[in-house]
């Protein structure tokens, strides 16, 4: 596969991949988000936190995913065509393996809570499950178009035990959820931990949640591997926030 | 030193505590008029808030008066021709977050700005370790770059950030986007640490809804801002004399506020 430039590697000490990243947040979330770098560069660096994360995934989780064979598509198109079952994980997407690392993360830094932002509602009911897991208070916030679009969502995030705000500014949908978090986060910092779902925003959350996400391409490789190919011509990823297409790349 | 901190400097050595309320640029048709009747009944600076669609630190009101001023079309350039028919002799201070003078070019902006007399600007969503080129643009044009200090500023940070913000040093009141209501300003605690680094002056704001508040606050910073509570009242639809009375009743509580204790 080429190159993707300076996207996959580690991002600089101030955070940026090439001309992009870096941290523009009001000052008051600052000394968090200085904290979240420190505590997410010792705990990647260590093999116990590594270890319990994999743990998890494998045990709670439901990874590895399979790596299925479309076989008659591939056979009418003249390809082998293999898809990653992301919608096999636990709670139905790829958004477990990110929450799953931040949830322990969370637990690390000794903070009882986790706030999220959901669009459809995928990230917001697995950070639900995760903080079910270790007892952590969660609140995640919801354009208001959202929920009404994905009521099932809204039940599902509540019968975990997360509390579901409806968000009311601007276009009412996910761009509002997360600001609206991160007004929230201004307020809580102190006890509680922002638990992005995307490859955006500030540094370290980018770099982080790609990292979390990696266990996707780690698994892919090797099953891949096992069943004869060793380097796909193209990989396809869908992308709303871009954690799928970012883990998938690794 | 910026002309902006000059004036404020000078506005605090003469006992004066600082009154520096806040108008989003085009959420009205008058708002320039507005300006005007606060800069007469007392204000010592004005801000401007230049409409973002995504402000961060900005509560529901703010929000509120963003949108109708985008609605109306606002943007860096109409704001800036729109200044040209302003007539205050009052220091302006621009507020707004980083996309909006990213977008329109930080050389271009900066220069914009203090073509039209704006002299100092806030950008609440640029850190420290984001700002140089930013800084470098307005030290061009002699635009103080006002930074914010945070009640969760550790004092290492507390200490950097006294010493690099130009015309005064914002103390965020609380740990709270505009508009919030609730406890007591921590901002008088900031000032009081910020001026153990630098002399440069120390406004508070975020939380300063009363002019009891304002004179609270006050009477350990040099000045006190009010964004949320100025912008309600115009969002209500308030007169040009509502805009007098609301900033003589800060004037006058400001001006009875005990005085500093520098000792």
């Amino acid at each position: 596969m080429e190159s993707v430039g300076p996207f996959m590697r580690r991002p600089d000490a101030t955070g940026r991949f090439g001309d992009f990243g870096g941290r523009f947040v009001p000052e008051a979330l600052m000394p968090a988000c200085l904290e979240l770098e420190l505590a997410f560069s010792e705990a990647w660096a260590d093999e116990e936190f590594v270890g319990e994360f994999h743990g998890v995934l494998e045990s709670f989780g439901g990874r590895p995913t399979p790596v299925t064979e479309l076989t008659r598509l591939s056979e009418h198109l003249g390809l082998r065509i293999f898809a990653k079952r992301e919608d096999l994980a636990h709670t139905g997407s790829h958004k477990i393996n990110n929450v799953i690392g931040q949830t322990l993360l969370t637990k690390r830094m000794g903070k009882p809570r986790v706030i999220a932002e959901t669009g459809a509602g995928q990230h917001g009911v697995a950070t639900a499950t995760a903080a079910a897991r270790l007892g952590l208070e969660c609140t995640i916030y919801m354009g208001e178009v959202d929920t009404h679009r994905q009521a099932l969502n809204v039940f599902r995030m509540e019968l975990l035990g997360a509390t579901v705000v409806p968000v009311t500014s601007g276009s009412k949908t996910l761009k509002d959820a997360v600001n609206e978090a991160m007004r929230e986060w201004v307020t809580c910092v102190s006890d509680t931990h922002y638990c992005l779902g995307s490859v955006m925003g500030p540094h370290p959350f980018p770099w982080m949640v790609r990292e979390f996400q990696s266990i996707i391409g780690r698994e892919a490789t090797e099953q891949l591997h096992a069943l004869g190919v060793a380097e796909p011509d193209l990989v396809v990823a869908c992308v709303g926030g871009g954690s799928n297409a970012a883990g998938i790349r690794r | 030193m910026t002309s902006l901190e000059t004036s404020l400097r000078s506005l605090r050595d003469g006992g004066r505590k600082a009154f520096v309320p806040y108008f989003m640029a085009g959420a009205s048709k008058d708002w320039l008029r507005h300006v005007e009747a606060a800069a007469h009944a007392g204000a010592d600076a004005i801000e401007i808030g230049l409409p973002f669609s995504d402000p961060m630190i900005d509560g529901v009101v703010i929000q509120e008066a963003a949108l109708r001023s985008l609605e109306r079309g606002t943007s860096i350039d109409s704001v800036v021709s729109e200044l040209d028919d302003l007539e205050v002799d009052v220091p302006l201070i621009a507020m707004t977050y980083y996309n909006v003078v990213l977008h329109g070019g930080l050389e271009r902006s900066a220069s914009l700005l203090r073509g039209a007399r704006v002299s100092g600007v806030i950008i609440p969503d640029l850190p420290l370790e984001e700002a140089l080129e930013w800084e470098g643009a307005c030290a061009q044009h002699d635009l103080a770059t006002i930074f914010l200090v945070a009640p969760s500023t550790p004092p290492t940070r507390l200490e950097m950030i006294a010493q690099r913000t130009k015309g005064f040093c914002y103390a965020q009141g609380r740990m709270a986007v505009t508009g919030t209501p609730g406890a007591r300003s921590e901002g008088g605690a900031i000032a009081t640490a910020v001026r153990a680094v630098t002399d440069v002056p120390v406004y508070v704001g975020i939380g300063i809804s009363t002019p009891a508040q304002a004179s609270d606050a006050a009477s350990q910073a040099d000045g006190a801002i009010v964004g949320t509570a100025m912008v309600e009242l115009l969002l209500r639809g308030a007169s040009v004399g509502d805009v007098e009375s609301f900033v003589a009743s800060f004037r006058h509580a400001l001006d009875h506020a005990p005085a500093t204790d520098f000792a």
